[in-house]
């Protein structure tokens, strides 16, 4: 094969697991939006705020230590204990279920009824407020994350790559558990909500909220969970990808990225967020690699973008969004 | 008791329409025009210009042309950064080529070229509508500012890929460049503050404000009436951009001086100025002043108070800052939805009884 297509295939591949990221902070949205009509714009900090608390809690910090120490002048730094990584990945879903409780019953609850935009804003100052008290509980500086997941270079593919065409793929170990995970996610979320008496629940809630509140489904409770499952998938993704490129600021910023994957997918389709984002995935890395050197290079800030913009303007509920249907 | 309409006799339909109905409104409307213009060049300095004037002159503008887009015509728009570097890199780019002509035509012409790129990036919304709109801008966003990175035209060739300033004068007063001095960028970008707000109100009590405030209600029922929807949307993007283009042109031009499109027109600049018009009011010019000033205060303030004051290290105002930045959005949204404006029209209704209760 010609080395052209070769690197378009190594381009593609890499894309579809980039994709697969994007596809798990999205998943967080969709999941939010179908069981609240939230569209929660801090999803991407939570996946941030979730990294910060593993780290920390792995590293034995304390807590609001700089605080500490600026008003009462002491000079504590940790604990000086190493949490094991499951243990402490335990906690921190501990801590975003306490989250969402408090999300839930300080802010959302008082927001019932609002329209759509106000709640959109709420999420807003949340993502705000987050990272404000994520740094502040954890300091800014940007930290390594590391739970024993296999990085690098898969050296398997490259040597059986390398022996069938004569040229090695370089597909990085990280990406690889980070699809496997994300589909042990998606397998255990359609499990979830398929077989349990809270996923039908859940499912109902998102149907109808008055139909599931008619028959006894109590959507306090419902809220809560879906934005503690919401806080699960955060912390998935922001291990995924605090382990890929360190935790700081920046991976707050992932949540931009899930936005054009939402609107391509349709907003409230889970397969839709998948699809949406392996297609934005493939999508941007092949049109920087083809187009992206002619033109300056770094489409990749914006590609996304334009696509789904195309996109909507003939499909405007999305690939997988329910019909739209307006009524004067 | 002092602050109602007894006695106050309208004789004549432009009377009975005017903006300040009640005659200590308009006293106090005059006032404070008056201070604006008279006092503060007086007894402001560099710092005041620097830290609070400038700023909220500037993002009032930008407020402003935001309301007018999302607060009247409905169109939620996250591009408003973008548009805001439309306007600076075109007011560097005339000021460039074209060094012989007055600095506030080439702030008015970035005004309109602004406006174009604005009904531009409007006509999706003719398709999209609600949050896949506000996602839709986004591309205007980061395609616009990634344009004026890549693109080595628009920052003339400069190594450092900034775009810095040069030294303009108006009526003999420098008002853009290294040494202005205080009171000439205040009175210039305050001219254009007055002069936006002027347009606005009155675009927006007239046949087009009806005409997008019907779109925000109900954009279907609108058109069954026979508002044109497509005329509607653009004009409201095309008016909109404008003052944002204006806003960026003086944000660039007065009071940064020297910028870079990433840092400077960010996404979060447009979540600013979108917090402007959501705490100030949706719908309100009034609001878009309040938000404006609210925004710009509140990190000035928590600085003073927090490090001057208590002596905090600066990491960790700027991380309180940011904590009490989203309670308070959480809290206004939750206390009062329809921001600051609808505050200061209860307050009002209150005044006019006082001090009786009905």
């Amino acid at each position: 094969m010609p080395d052209q297509v070769l690197f378009a295939i190594e381009v593609t591949l890499n894309g579809l697991m980039a994709g697969v990221l994007y596809a798990l902070v999205a998943l967080g949205f969709v999941l939010i939006f179908k069981a609240s009509g939230i569209f929660n714009y801090a999803q991407g900090v939570m996946a941030l705020f979730a990294a910060l608390t593993l780290v920390g809690i792995m590293e034995g910090q304390v807590p609001f230590g700089h605080l500490i120490n600026s008003i009462f002048g002491t000079d504590i730094h940790g604990f000086g204990w190493q949490v094991p990584a499951l243990l402490a990945i335990v906690l921190t879903v501990l801590v975003m279920i306490l989250f969402a409780w408090a999300v839930n019953w300080l802010v959302l609850r008082h927001l019932v009824g609002q329209e759509p935009i106000i709640l959109f804003m709420a999420t807003i100052g949340l993502a705000y407020f987050l990272e404000g008290l994520g740094d502040m509980m954890w300091g800014a500086d940007i930290k390594t994350l590391d739970v024993g997941l296999p990085q690098g270079l898969n050296t398997w593919i490259d040597e059986t790559t390398f022996d069938m065409f004569g040229y090695g793929f370089f597909i990085d170990n990280l990406d690889l558990s980070a699809t496997v995970v994300a589909a042990l996610l998606v397998a255990g979320l359609v499990l979830f909500s398929q077989y349990t008496k809270q996923g039908r629940a859940l499912r109902a809630v998102a149907d109808d909220h008055q139909a599931a509140l008619s028959v006894g489904i109590g959507l306090n409770w419902i809220w809560v969970l879906t934005w503690s499952i919401a806080g699960f998938v955060a912390l998935v993704a922001g291990i995924m990808w605090g382990a890929k490129s360190g935790v700081s600021f920046s991976l707050s910023l992932i949540a931009l990225k899930a936005l054009p994957v939402l609107m391509l997918g349709g907003f409230t389709s889970i397969p839709g967020a998948i699809v949406g984002g392996l297609i934005i995935g493939v999508g941007e890395k092949l049109f920087e690699f083809t187009v992206g050197g002619m033109i300056g290079g770094a489409t990749e800030t914006w590609f996304a973008y334009m696509l789904a913009l195309v996109v909507l303007v003939f499909r405007p509920q999305g690939l997988f969004g329910e019909k739209i249907i307006e009524r004067v | 008791m002092l602050y109602r309409e007894a006695g106050d006799f309208k004789t004549s339909y432009a009377a009975d329409s005017q903006t300040f109905p009640l005659r200590l409104d308009r006293w106090g409307y005059w006032i404070i025009l008056a201070v604006a213009v008279f006092v503060v060049p007086l007894v402001i300095n560099d710092y005041w210009v620097n830290a609070i004037f400038l700023p909220f002159l500037i993002y009032a503008i930008a407020a402003l042309g935001l309301n007018i887009l999302t607060g009247y015509c409905g169109q939620v728009s996250l591009g408003t950064g973008g548009f805001m570097a439309v306007g600076a890199y075109s007011c560097y780019k005339l000021m460039t080529s074209f060094p012989d002509i007055n600095i506030a035509i080439h702030v008015v012409l970035s005004g309109f070229i602004t406006a174009a790129v604005g009904m531009l990036f409007g006509l999706p919304s003719l398709r999209i509508k609600g949050f896949y709109l506000a996602v839709a801008t986004l591309a205007a966003q980061f395609f616009l500012t990634w344009l004026f990175n890549r693109v080595p035209w628009f920052y003339n060739y400069s190594a450092s890929g900034q775009i810095t300033a040069p030294e303009r004068t108006l009526a003999g007063f420098r008002i853009t460049g290294p040494e202005t001095q205080a009171w000439a960028t205040y009175l210039f970008c305050l001219a254009f503050l007055i002069a936006s707000a002027w347009i606005c109100r009155n675009l927006t009590r007239g046949a087009m404000g009806r005409r997008w405030m019907a779109i925000r209600d109900m954009d279907i029922a609108a058109e069954i009436i026979g508002v044109n929807p497509l005329r509607a949307k653009l004009s409201a993007f095309g008016v909109s951009s404008f003052f944002v283009g204006i806003a960026g042109a003086l944000f660039f031009a007065v009071y940064l001086g020297a910028v870079e499109a990433n840092e400077a027109f960010g996404i979060n600049k447009s979540f600013l100025v979108l917090f402007m018009v959501i705490i100030g009011g949706l719908g309100s010019i009034f609001g878009s002043f309040a938000g404006a000033a609210f925004l710009v205060l509140l990190p000035v303030a928590l600085k003073v108070l927090g490090s001057d004051l208590l002596g905090m290290p600066t990491d960790l105002v700027a991380h309180l800052n940011l904590v009490i930045v989203g309670a308070l959005i959480m809290f206004f949204l939750i206390v009062e939805p329809h921001g600051l404006a609808q505050m200061w029209r209860l307050t009002k209704e209150k005044l006019r009884l006082w001090p009786f209760p009905h």
